[in-house]
């Protein structure tokens, strides 16, 4: 119990700064509310549309939602990141939105206002719209117009103003429109039955009609069935994109051959983040090994030159090579110097996976060494004399008996040397230039450029699941308790 | 450096020796190289990232302080280098406290689902950095502490927590238990136990440590780049924007002074550990 009480700070701690902002990472990959937060009445209207064609395009009350959704979208500035967002998956649609929201105005919708206040002098009056959404019944039977009215209220409404804007009327004509005969009766108001009667008069001022007139696109069944798609409040598609599948019009199907590019980072990431570990491996092991057999006063004085590197800055350490490859850099100086390469055709180290498998290895050598140095202090020297004795050779003693004993050490720096690897961005960003760059670039990208934050989250749940996965591995070999340092 | 053999040593062995010598020898080298070849071209006096004749010749006029100068009296490095000393001792502060006592809690027997916690808390040390730089960022923003002085501390905090745990917890594992009996049979509380007989004993863990929890702080570019702001900027992250952009000698002036601290953190850290060492040896004795 005390033990918990001596841990707890530390847990709520860890929670807060680290496990919650991962989680919330975790979500923003599956989450997509700008489409239904911004366009919440074309989000429900639309649910029930299921097109049959290429002429099959939405309802008219489709379009009227739209228009008042949009018409609320402009006042609040936001009509542009729906348009964002949906360009993500479909290129082109955030002109279309772009230009709708500056053209509303030019839409004739007195003609929806004008309908109900000819019949009604009442339904131009602030107070008895508002006397009449606060009956329950009502603004449950009339959802969009009752949001309307509300948003109407608190976005567009100044004190001079009694009569609510078009758009209201629109939402009223919408709803009114989808409900039977029956259902208006049961409600019990003169004016809305009234109202109701008549509402297909209004289908000559079409919103449809308009908008397909200003802008063509929105007459395309394309265009509307990606709203569809994407106006549910979660989605799988920033995951589909992050392994080059996009939800086409038929499901899911594979990207265009030019948009195809994130498994293959993924891939590129492993490969090169395996090259480094290979290479650690083979540069690291004999050092180790020579560590291990030392005198200890020897072996510790040599361990320095393992343990400086290990506590460089990592740009100190990225700098310095990035002076060394550079084509006038020391390593080609040196090259043109000695003769071995010519002075006009100095070699491209730099800005390439070339650049970046060199200075990873080199940074992260030391985590190689010194999991491999630990285990191979371990091993009793006698089994390889033992081994000796009994007619080996040198290379078979060693194989046969030492380097199995020193797998857990491969084991552990390799696991280490290849979880590290795989999330480097600061490395590659500075010397990989295009080429040698891993999928942490691109998330990095995503989130303070391109910022499709989605996107980002999406390719990093799939990065975080990889090295957990690798760091389950490593509790395996190694335990995390017994992780040493130094 | 000639090693005498015994004479039944045949040829192959003793190329086999000296060749697996010289390849060590080059994998030093491969180690040291870059490091060691910033520290001469940080004193250049020119513009440039390579050897002048005039150095190769060690004439004086090839070597000067200018980009030490620099480096002193540039408002930029001076923000980025008050901002450093800043942030990381204060995130220090926050792991080791934090972390210390979490770890004597978690050495202790019987404690329940002992490795979940210990594997939370170990996380951020394993997950990728621009995983955690990205969580941050999203989630200090909904809550404020986006771009702010102590966002950057508790983010750094957190990363530095998992070495204060794995060094603590390791010193704790020779720590014999009965002194803290002993100490109470004598009449002392817990509070006058800990800080008399337990905390001398554990320090050489707390403080290597709350060094590694610092230079993780003090070297932490990528968190600082999405939860920090430019007025928050650090050593690094002018580091980072100098080598993206216009790269200029400065930097090899700077990576020297830091070259520096590191030697001195090192040391440091090999002196306690062997320090340590001795003690376990004598309460082994």
């Amino acid at each position: 119990m005390r033990a918990l009480l001596l841990i707890a700070p530390l847990l709520a701690f860890v929670l807060i700064t680290f496990v919650m902002p991962i989680a919330d990472m975790l979500f923003r990959s599956v989450e997509n509310g700008i489409v239904s937060d911004i366009l919440p009445r074309t989000s429900a209207a639309i649910k029930d549309w299921n097109s049959q064609g290429v002429d099959d395009l939405p309802h008219e009350n489709v379009y009227r939602n739209l228009l008042v959704d949009l018409t609320i979208a402009v006042k609040r500035r936001t009509q542009t990141r729906v348009g964002s967002r949906l360009n993500y998956e479909a290129a082109g649609i955030s002109s279309s939105f772009r230009r709708v929201g500056r053209g509303l105005r030019s839409f004739n919708t007195e003609p929806y206002s004008n309908y109900f206040i000819h019949q009604d002098e009442n339904w131009g009056d602030t107070g008895y719209l508002e006397q009449l959404f606060s009956n329950p019944r009502i603004s449950a039977a009339l959802p969009s117009s009752a949001s309307a009215f509300r948003t109407w209220q608190t976005d567009f409404s100044s004190d001079q103003i009694i009569t609510p804007d078009d758009f209201v009327f629109v939402a009223l004509a919408s709803d009114l429109s989808t409900l039977a005969n029956d259902k208006v009766s049961d409600l019990g108001i003169d004016s809305l039955r009234t109202a109701h009667a008549d509402i297909d008069q209004l289908s000559t001022s079409s919103i449809k009609h308009m908008f397909i007139e200003f802008d063509k696109n929105w007459g395309d069944v394309n265009l509307w069935k990606t709203i569809k798609t994407f106006s549910p409040r979660y989605t799988d598609g920033y995951f589909l994109n992050a392994v080059d599948l996009k939800r086409g019009i038929d499901g899911v199907e594979r990207r265009d051959q030019s948009e195809r590019i994130y498994l293959v980072l993924f891939v590129r990431t492993a490969v090169m983040s395996l090259t480094i570990t290979v290479l650690c491996i083979l540069l690291g092991y004999p050092v180790a090994y020579l560590l291990a057999h030392l005198p200890l006063r020897k072996a510790n004085l040599l361990l320095i030159l393992v343990l400086l590197p290990f506590w460089t800055s990592l740009l100190v350490r990225t700098s310095a090579w990035k002076v060394l490859l550079q084509q006038e850099g020391v390593i080609n100086d040196i090259l043109v110097t000695i003769g071995l390469v010519d002075d006009a055709a100095r070699l491209v180290m730099i800005n390439n996976q070339f650049g970046t498998i060199v200075a990873m290895s080199h940074i992260l050598l030391p985590f190689m060494i010194l999991p491999l140095y630990s285990v191979m202090k371990t091993i009793p020297p006698s089994y390889i004399r033992a081994a000796r004795s009994l007619g080996a050779t040198p290379f078979t003693a060693f194989w046969r008996v030492y380097f199995p004993q020193s797998l857990p050490g491969i084991g552990a720096g390799s696991v280490l040397v290849f979880i590290l690897a795989v999330g480097y961005y600061i490395t590659p960003e500075l010397v990989g230039g295009v080429k040698g760059t891993f999928i942490s670039n691109r998330i990095a990208y995503h989130i303070s450029s391109s910022l499709n934050w989605g996107l980002g989250a999406a390719l990093g749940t799939l990065l975080l699941v990889a090295v957990l996965i690798l760091y389950w591995v490593y509790d395996r070999i190694v335990g995390i308790d017994n992780v040493k340092l130094g | 450096m000639f090693k005498t053999f015994p004479t039944y040593t045949s040829l192959y062995e003793r190329i086999w020796y000296y060749g697996f010598r010289l390849f060590c020898g080059l994998v030093f080298v491969f180690l040291m190289f870059p490091i060691l070849v910033i520290l001469p071209l940080s004193f250049n006096a020119g513009d440039y990232f390579t050897f002048s004749p005039e150095m190769l010749r060690l004439e004086a006029e090839g070597y000067s302080l200018k980009h030490y100068r620099d480096f002193f009296f540039n408002s930029d490095w001076h923000l980025a280098t008050y901002n450093s000393f800043r942030i990381a001792p204060m995130a220090t502060l926050l792991a080791v406290t934090f972390g210390t006592l979490a770890a004597i809690g978690l050495s202790q027997s019987h404690v329940p689902y002992r490795k979940v916690i210990m594997a939370v808390l170990i996380s951020p040390m394993i997950v990728p950095l621009i995983i955690s730089a990205a969580g941050m960022y999203f989630f200090y923003s909904r809550i404020g502490l986006q771009g702010t002085y102590i966002g950057v501390v508790l983010a750094h905090a957190a990363l530095g927590i998992p070495f204060v745990i794995i060094t603590v917890t390791a010193t704790l594992v020779s720590f014999d238990k009965s002194l803290t009996r002993a100490s109470a049979n004598l009449g002392a509380g817990p509070v006058r136990t800990f800080f008399k007989v337990q905390m001398p004993l554990i320090l050489p863990g707390v403080i290597s440590g709350g060094l590694f929890a610092f230079i993780t702080s003090f070297d932490e570019v990528v968190v600082v780049l999405f939860v920090g702001s430019a007025s928050l900027k650090t050593m690094p992250w002018e580091m980072f924007n100098g080598l993206r952009e216009q790269i200029s000698p400065t930097i090899l002036a700077v990576a020297t002074v830091l070259v520096t601290l590191s030697i001195l953190l090192l040391t440091t850290v090999e002196l306690l550990r062997r320090r340590s060492e001795r003690l376990r040896g004598v309460s082994a004795a």
